[in-house]
């Protein structure tokens, strides 16, 4: 068969290739790389959560579950979501068990819009929203934020960018790459234009557990959710997972809050494509959530000292950098060396051995800045600060 | 709870008060002010390096020797212990809840050594009631430090 290109849906067509992809065969194929390009911890998922996963299969627990999910998994849920964001959910027909974050993401776009749907999202941003908003129809109507911000979202942007056809705003906050948190005040004003506009939110809180105080590592901020402002709870979706906070990605595990009708609607896709979460997973996710508080706020704990030896790098070395608010980026702005952020990655990667991703990968409002992945051990980070300088040097 | 340099120190005890700084937004001197008073009140005992003893050669022998005592009218166990405590032979000795009261751990160069220790030196101390002695075999975790390391996930080197 020939011109098989031709045989591919044209909705799929119109997605391009991840920019991302590229820079990461370039990347496999060499050694002695320090790797700044991750977005995953570096530490192992604790002990604890690890034994109950062996535990589960040790004893023969290899069966599907309810499709939303093991019900003392969602009550657990329910507990550390009232706990940590504020509303209450009905571990029953509020919560959904799904397969990472990324899965919900997809329900949530499925389950809400009609083709020609408008979706709001705020870029530099994790790669998947665009395209699951293609994916599923709808059309990505993006709003950039800024370096003179911080990368936070001005509700005034957000503003002018509801029409008509807008359905849904997508958050998230801290943000991947740039670490990003949101002002409670700017927050507030979104809240109040999607109530104004009727709209719906999805927010991705997978990091809102690393958070950092600018002077004491020891201290854990406290995290405000667009949820929790009135008349948010009926029209959120809340996203939520383990792999960040609990250092459990491969375990591919992850949740939704939200009221019973958006639930059973996000269910419906999920229980016909993915059944449920793999049970084994899910044994661990209760684990972690009975008893990982230590064991999180211990790495949040080291990003937080690792984040505070990245920026004095970057300091001392003369690249600007603002200090994120959450997750384990730096977004260093590079712009004053006179290359693109592509240019950049690419170079410090030939000439240093140090791979960081071009913010250019996260939306063309990360031109002039790179992401720095801090979630790699003292001793690399070290190296890397020093294989950095060297390069910007040699830049000039 | 206890300070984040300290439990930084605790876990490495080689940081130096630049590395420190970095870490902590603060004066390498500040640092350094703070370790010399931890070290002069004796809130830091000491520093040593972790070793796994069978990849150092380690020939000789550790035993964990419960200890029954009598408790004296006054000062309870703690006469005894200290003078327990400070024999060379002894790494570290502990006041226990139980079914004995100390838990004293002994090093020597082989089993007859640490025989000899107990037989002349421990149980014949006033106070000493009774010992239970247990040798070591086998060594799979030590100060926090798993012997046999975990093969570190293999982490792709780019992720979005």
């Amino acid at each position: 068969m020939n011109n098989l290109a031709s045989k591919v849906s044209r909705q799929l067509q119109q997605i391009p290739k991840s920019g991302i992809r590229d820079f990461f065969e370039l990347v496999q194929g060499r050694e002695d790389v320090i790797s700044l390009g991750v977005g995953e911890p570096d530490f192992s998922a604790p002990w604890h959560i690890r034994e109950a996963a062996i535990y589960c299969l040790e004893s023969g627990n290899t069966a599907y579950t309810s499709n939303l999910g093991l019900l003392a998994l969602r009550e657990e849920i329910s507990t550390y979501v009232q706990r940590y964001f504020g509303p209450s959910y009905d571990p029953k027909t509020e919560i959904l068990v799904t397969v990472g974050v990324s899965e919900a993401l997809d329900l949530a776009f499925r389950a809400l819009l009609n083709p020609g749907d408008e979706v709001i999202y705020h870029e530099p941003c994790y790669v998947s929203y665009s395209p699951s908003i293609v994916m599923a129809y709808g059309k990505p109507v993006t709003v950039h934020t800024r370096l003179e911000d911080n990368f936070a979202l001005r509700a005034s942007d957000v503003a002018a960018a509801i029409t008509e056809r807008t359905r849904v705003i997508v958050l998230n906050f801290p943000t991947n790459p740039t670490g990003a948190i949101e002002p409670v005040d700017e927050l507030e004003k979104i809240a109040k234009l999607a109530v104004e506009h009727d709209l719906i939110v999805i927010t991705d809180e997978i990091y809102s557990e690393l958070i950092y105080d600018d002077t004491d590592a020891a201290k854990v901020p406290s995290h405000t959710s667009i949820v929790s402002f009135p008349g948010m709870r009926e029209r959120t979706i809340l996203l939520h997972g383990f792999s960040k906070a609990y250092a459990m990605t491969g375990f591919r595990l992850g949740y939704s809050c939200a009221p019973n009708i958006l639930t059973d609607a996000m269910m419906k896709v999920h229980q016909y494509s993915m059944l449920c979460a793999s049970i084994i997973a899910q044994k661990a996710g209760i684990e972690a959530l009975r008893n990982g508080a230590a064991e999180v706020e211990n790495m949040r704990h080291e990003y937080a000292l690792r984040r505070n030896l990245m920026l004095e790098g970057f300091a001392r070395i003369g690249i600007p950098c603002f200090p994120p608010g959450g997750a384990f980026y730096l977004f260093p702005d590079i712009s004053r060396f006179g290359l693109s952020s592509r240019d950049f990655a690419f170079r410090l990667l030939e000439q240093e051995s140090v791979a960081v991703v071009p913010g250019t990968a996260f939306g063309v409002s990360g031109e002039g800045c790179v992401r720095a992945c801090y979630a790699t051990g003292r001793a690399e980070l070290e190296e890397a600060l020093v294989r950095i300088e060297r390069f910007v040097k040699g830049l000039g | 709870m206890i300070d984040p340099i300290l439990e930084e120190l605790q876990r490495n005890s080689r940081s130096t008060p630049e590395e420190l700084a970095k870490l902590f937004h603060l004066d390498a001197a500040e640092i350094t002010a703070k370790i010399q008073g931890w070290e002069a009140d004796g809130t830091i005992l000491g520093y040593h390096a972790v070793i796994d003893p069978e990849r150092a050669g380690h020939t000789g022998v550790t035993a964990f020797i419960e200890v029954k005592l009598t408790p004296e009218r006054e000062g309870g166990f703690d006469r005894i212990a200290r003078r327990i405590s400070k024999f060379s032979q002894v790494t570290s000795c502990y006041l226990m809840s139980g079914g004995y009261d100390l838990v004293v751990v002994v090093e020597d160069v082989n089993l007859r050594a640490v025989a000899q220790f107990i037989a002349e030196k421990l149980s014949t101390l006033e106070g000493v009631l009774s010992t239970s002695t247990h040798f070591q075999l086998k060594v799979y975790k030590e100060s926090r430090f798993t012997i046999q390391g975990e093969s570190h996930s293999g982490r792709l080197p780019v992720v979005p």
